[in-house]
């Protein structure tokens, strides 16, 4: 797959034109998300969902990568071409960068958490009607083998920090704080105290894994920007004579 | 569906969600916060703390998320054919 897309590439891409590079460079990509997503999907379709923290970071880290990648890159370069403003501010092609790399992630929960689906919804405007069903059949599954895995996992030995039980003077304390956090995550407004809790600990792994990925990405991309040729590791582009 | 915790024995009665449950859920939200984790208190950590310290987390991660893709989308502008060579190859490996 990989020589796949090496053969595509003329050589000579150094002398043409942004358009022309920007035009290739879609097309490849287009190709190589479709490679690596299939790629991955049969590495973490073998691993399978053992443990419930593992996933996010493992081989998703990888898919959401290249996927993130992929999509700010194609947004960017669109928005800057639709030319709706002459010259897009920072702060118009950040918001719609964050847009496209929060896409990306929520593309990557593959659809089984409820703020993914709200991302991913809120762009196409649609209701949500189907999670009615996977909701209430999600949470008792998602419940017990939290306890399980809780019980194996530290059964041997107690648990070193313990939460207060919530006695009856703090539990409107705690759902005032449960709401509040249910508006940070997005689409959990109006769930219930457990469902916003438990969506909150996927959602806080994925935005962790989204800052690593775009933290090392411009580490990349400003270190290789002092030495422009020296930063080909790999060597697959080697330049023309 | 919340008969499988039968081990609720309080009785604030009218919420089918026990208290067990939702402990638990705030245990393992507090095991990915790395302020309440790596602190070595071995007392108990009341659910309003790890529910607050959440939610200046969530806060946190969204603001480093807002000034990374800033940064990524000026970064990418500016982008030379070098630089999207270095990309190309990174997601082709």
């Amino acid at each position: 797959m990989a020589s796949l897309v090496s053969d595509t590439e003329p050589p000579t891409y150094l002398n043409s034109t942004p358009t022309d590079l920007v035009r290739r460079k879609k097309r490849q990509s287009a190709s190589s998300a479709a490679a690596s997503s299939r790629r991955n999907n049969a590495a973490s379709a073998t691993a399978g969902d053992g443990d419930s923290h593992a996933p996010w970071r493992s081989e998703k880290q990888q898919r959401s990568y290249s996927a993130n990648l992929i999509q700010a890159l194609q947004q960017v370069r669109l928005s800057s071409y639709a030319a709706e403003t002459p010259y897009p501010t920072a702060q118009k092609r950040g918001k719609a960068f964050r847009e496209a790399a929060d896409r990306a992630l929520a593309v990557s929960a593959r659809g089984r958490t409820l703020w993914s689906r709200a991302i991913l919804f809120n762009r196409f405007k649609l209701k949500f009607r189907k999670q009615k069903r996977p909701r209430p059949a999600a949470i008792p599954a998602v419940i017990t083998r939290g306890s399980s895995s809780s019980s194996s996992g530290r059964g041997t030995k107690k648990r070193r920090v313990t939460v207060v039980k919530l006695n009856k003077k703090s539990i409107p304390t705690v759902n005032r704080k449960v709401r509040v956090l249910g508006r940070l995550v997005p689409g959990c407004k109006k769930e219930s105290v457990p469902v916003i809790l438990e969506e909150a600990t996927d959602y806080i792994q994925a935005l962790e894994m989204q800052v690593r990925a775009m933290k090392s990405l411009a580490e990349l991309l400003s270190g290789s920007g002092s030495g422009s040729g020296s930063g080909s590791g790999s060597g697959s582009a080697p330049p023309p004579i | 569906m919340s008969g499988r915790r039968s081990r609720s024995r309080q009785s604030s009665g009218t919420s089918r969600i026990s208290e067990e449950q939702i402990n638990d859920l705030i245990i393992k939200l507090q095991q990915l916060l790395p302020e309440l984790r790596d602190s070595r208190r071995s007392d108990k950590v009341s659910a309003a703390r790890v529910l607050q310290e959440t939610c200046n987390y969530i806060r946190n991660l969204h603001r480093e998320v807002d000034d990374l893709s800033e940064r990524l989308s000026e970064l990418l502008a500016n982008t030379d054919t070098a630089q999207a060579a270095l990309i190309r190859s990174l997601l082709t490996q």
